[in-house]
């Protein structure tokens, strides 16, 4: 790759990470402006990973104040509240990730992403966004498609144990590693709209049960007006009841959206299980490294970790007219 | 999941931490969030440059402080109120005993070498606390539960050296085909780079040892010319002539060790029968003369005084990704002798390879590419080069924040004493039966396992009434006497079938001679009496001298790249591997051990 070498320093604080992705991804990695728009455990644990990594620049944006909740599973603010008192998530996770890696720009912008004009997000060529509705991802998601650069979006969400995330990277291309050199590969990715409307009889047999309730749950929080997070054990008749007009739309039999998977998400509320924060982070910032680095076969296009059975899995349900 | 019993046994739980490094420090951050209260940390390191990319506990300003100290206050920065006690120190300290060990409910280990280990394992089995194992290499990484009379132990099974990934055995199924490439790439990229290694260990243990290192180590660097005539040592090459400059001094050295050492090698025709033969190199043929006595006059422009010495800058490289040519290794090679001899004068005998010493690692890069040259491999650049003679671990912050997450989840299983559930974790770079992160179900114990299991050795020498055996473990300094008061006739009936010990050089014929009875191998008898006694006895140095050489064996196969991964999910392992077919909820289930029963699921 072109473009000017990586500076000393550059080399010696990314010395380890080279070893595995060489220089050019490092390069590009350093050109990278990243978005993350909502911050909770699993996506300050992304913007650690990102940072470390050493990307150009990444925009935080959540102006909520902190709060108990808001605080679970975030390392980057100091339980003080004479510290974080009367200030936004953004600000305060933006100073702790300076000191991460001085190399990287870090910038809190204040506002909300789903009300944003469309050429904000031409800045950007990574768009990450948790803990807002269906309709606000679809929204955001859609935006990201108009835009004439292309640019990747990530949707992702933990909820008690559970964590979903999902992938567009429109259609992306890069250098596939085969074992007598490379193949240049073409990966045609559905829009989160276009994924979640693929009628559940013709999706792959044995998807994670997960995905279906993740689609319950978000539906119900939709109808519901709230956001993930929101629901208790107070709603589980209700979801119940809203699973058994989906399975039955869908004819698909209710025992692959289990009553005790459904029941321990409700349950757990706001609390994520801090643990799965750092897998799911983890496994979203090896992607979004391979998406920008052009290194190593994307995701495509859902990831699911639930920590009870402890798998990690990769569904693709993709629209096939899209590809 | 956030059930109050579980809560409550987080709280209560005292944890010991072994590392504090790439995994230690998202370890330490997570137990922290997770609500755990009192971690003890150990770690003997301090931190380095390099260390920043992913030990995000750290800053600039702490290089050079302890691990565990800085990570304790990072952490205490965002958590106030829980207890990390941290110790910069050795694992292996005696203070760290068994005692020690068990005053805690669980030992995670992140580890960065065997050794350390292979003694946590110990500790952990005779303290009978439960140890989780964990170790990442680039994307790959897992997680192991290991407790004892419930799993096998971290040393069940030995470790492999990559010969054991070899291709054609590898069979390819379509569930598992990801998986074996993944293997196999592993196993071509070690092949690729294990001759260029034979050059940076000649370069680096014998060339750097003998020019710079210790004088009077044994060295077998000299090749004499193989008909017994002394009268040219070949010692007096590498001391300096009075009458020598620096210039002509490097020249010797290079033409002898590329040029004349090869020559020498070359006569020996047998050797080089079945081999491709190198080619001696001589400096004249790669420099000309011109050349030579320009090398380094650009150093008045490179060099300054707050840099550090650097053979590469001062004869004009700048890029350490760059493989230079035959001839820029010769420049490099002379002028990296010129800038020892000249400018480190006082530190030479006493040098050793330091993968932070710049000059040093151009030295060895360039020694081991002009060999490399001679013997037609393939030349590497500085920093591959820098990697491979630093054994430098391929890291990112992601796979330790993954493996991290995973420890936690086993740990509190563990502490919940919910160990029909505990599950060993692979994080793979490609997906296997659509999985990223796959569990797969503990391991039993190896039941000849030496280190876990009650162990039938065979003695080298016959046992008989009044023998006195001493029985050392070296890695712990425990040492066991055992008075044998009465050894029964030997009863072939009575004899268990598998008596002798995993990896036991098997001693010569007549060392076991027949005392007892018809006795044609001495194994320990049953009515042994084992007893603890404190006062001297005759130590059996034949058993102690064994182990250590086992140990040897497998701690050399650490250096090698992707040894430490995926210790189990090897190739005969996957092949075992059982199809389940049709219910989502199974756990993928690998035979432990392929001599034995195949193991069912779970139910």
């Amino acid at each position: 790759m072109d473009g000017e070498e990586l500076t000393a320093q550059e080399t010696a604080l990314y010395d380890r990470q080279i070893r595995v992705w060489g220089v050019d991804a490092q390069k590009r990695l350093s050109k990278a402006q990243i978005l993350v728009s909502g911050l909770n455990g699993t996506s300050v644990e992304f913007c650690k990973n990102i940072v470390l990594a050493g990307v150009g620049s990444l925009t935080l944006m959540d102006d909520r104040l902190v709060t108990e909740d808001a605080l679970q599973a975030n390392f980057l603010i100091p339980r003080d509240e004479t510290v974080y008192s009367g200030r936004s998530l953004s600000e305060l996770c933006c100073e702790s990730l300076r000191d991460f890696n001085p190399m990287v720009r870090v910038l809190a912008e204040k506002g909300d992403l789903a009300q944003c004009e469309m050429e904000f997000l031409d800045k950007f060529d990574v768009v990450v966004v948790t803990g807002c509705s269906l309709k606000t991802k679809i929204e955001i998601n859609e935006k990201c498609r108009e835009r004439a650069k292309r640019i990747a979006f990530y949707a992702i969400e933990c909820r008690d144990s559970c964590g979903e995330i999902f992938v567009d990277l429109q259609n992306y291309t890069y250098a596939q590693k085969k074992s007598d050199g490379t193949a240049e590969c073409h990966l045609s990715y559905s829009s989160l709209e276009d994924a979640i409307l693929i009628p559940w009889r013709n999706l792959p047999r044995k998807v994670s049960k997960l995905y279906f309730a993740m689609r319950v749950i978000e539906k119900f929080e939709l109808s519901e007006g709230r956001n993930p997070g929101e629901l208790s054990n107070f709603d589980l008749p209700a979801v119940l009841k809203l699973r058994k007009e989906l399975c039955d739309a869908q004819s698909l039999n209710e025992s692959h959206v289990p009553e005790t998977l459904l029941e321990r998400i409700l349950v757990a509320g706001p609390m994520l299980y801090p643990p799965v924060c750092p897998i799911l982070g983890g496994i979203l910032g090896q992607e979004v490294i391979k998406a920008i680095s052009g290194k190593g076969d994307p995701l495509k296009n859902f990831f699911y970790f639930d920590a009870a059975d402890g798998k990690g899995v990769i569904e693709d349900i993709s629209n096939p007219s899209s590809i | 999941m956030g059930s109050d019993l579980k809560e409550e046994a987080i709280k209560r739980a005292k944890v010991l931490m072994v590392g504090a490094g790439g995994i230690g420090c998202e370890l330490l951050k997570t137990l922290a969030l997770s609500g755990f209260q009192d971690v003890h940390i150990i770690d003997m390191d301090t931190i380095e440059v390099s260390n920043l990319n992913r030990q995000f506990l750290f800053r600039q300003s702490h290089v050079g402080q302890s691990k565990a100290k800085v990570a304790r206050d990072a952490v205490l920065k965002f958590m106030p109120h829980i207890n990390i006690t941290p110790y910069h120190a050795n694992v292996k300290d005696p203070g760290f005993n068994v005692d020690f060990f068990k005053q805690f409910n669980v030992v995670l280990n992140g580890l960065d070498n065997l050794d350390a280990r292979r003694h946590v394992n110990r500790l952990c089995l005779a303290a009978e606390v439960p140890l989780i194992e964990s170790g990442t290499t680039g994307f790959l990484g897992q997680v192991t539960v290991h407790i004892k009379g419930r799993t096998e132990c971290y040393e069940c099974q030995p470790k492999p050296t990559p010969k054991t990934y070899p291709v054609c055995t590898i069979t390819s199924t379509p569930s598992k085909v990801d998986f074996v490439r993944e293997l196999r790439e592993l196993f071509e990229r070690f092949k690729k780079i294990l001759k260029f290694v034979h050059c940076i260990v000649w370069a680096k243990d014998l060339l750097f040892a003998k020019l710079f290192g210790d004088k009077k180590q044994e060295n077998d660097l000299f090749v004499s010319a193989g008909d017994g005539s002394d009268s040219e040592k070949p010692t007096n090459i590498f001391e300096r002539g009075s009458d020598e400059d620096h210039e002509q001094y490097g020249r010797k050295i290079y033409d002898h060790v590329f040029g004349y050492n090869i020559e020498v090698a070359l006569a020996n025709e047998e050797t080089w029968k079945s081999r491709r033969r190198p080619n001696p190199i001589f400096l004249k043929d790669v420099l000309p003369e011109r050349l030579i006595l320009q090398n380094g006059n650009l150093e008045k422009n490179f060099l300054t005084e707050d840099l550090p010495l650097s053979a590469m800058s001062s004869v004009g490289l700048s890029n350490p990704q760059d493989v230079w040519s035959l001839a820029d290794n010769s420049r490099v090679f002379l002028e990296a002798l010129r800038l020892f001899f000249g400018r480190r004068e006082k530190e030479i005998g006493n040098l050793t390879f330091d993968k932070d010493d710049q000059l040093a690692v151009e030295f060895v890069t360039s020694a081991a590419n002009i060999r490399a040259s001679s013997f037609g491999i393939s030349l590497h650049s500085l920093f591959d080069a820098k990697g491979i003679a630093g054994n430098i671990v391929h890291a990112v912050a992601t796979t330790n924040a993954i493996i991290a997450g995973l420890i936690v989840i086993e740990a509190i299983k563990v502490l919940q004493a919910d160990f029909q559930n505990c599950r060993m974790t692979y994080c793979l770079e490609h997906p296997a039966r659509k999985m990223l992160l796959m569990p797969v179900e503990p391991f039993e114990a190896n039941k000849s396992c030496y280190v876990c299991s009650e162990v039938l050795v065979e003695l080298p020498a016959p046992v008989s009434s009044g023998t006195m055996l001493t029985v050392e473990d070296l890695q712990q300094e425990l040492s066991c006497h055992i008075n044998i008061k009465h050894r029964e006739e030997f009863d072939e009936d009575k004899e268990p079938d598998k008596m002798v010990l995993l990896g036991w050089t098997a001693r010569e014929k007549e060392s076991q001679v027949v005392s007892n009875g018809n006795s044609t191998s001495a194994a320990v008898p049953a009515a042994a009496e084992a007893t603890m006694k404190s006062e001297e006895a005759e130590v059996n140095a034949e058993i102690s001298g064994t182990k250590r050489k086992l140990s040897e064996i497998s701690e050399a196969t650490e250096n090698q790249e992707a040894s430490q991964i995926l210790p189990r999910a090897d190739a005969d392992n996957f092949k075992n591997s059982q199809e389940l077919e049709d219910d989502d909820d199974d756990l993928v289930v690998l035979d432990n051990y392929p001599e034995t029963s195949k193991k069912q699921r779970l139910h």
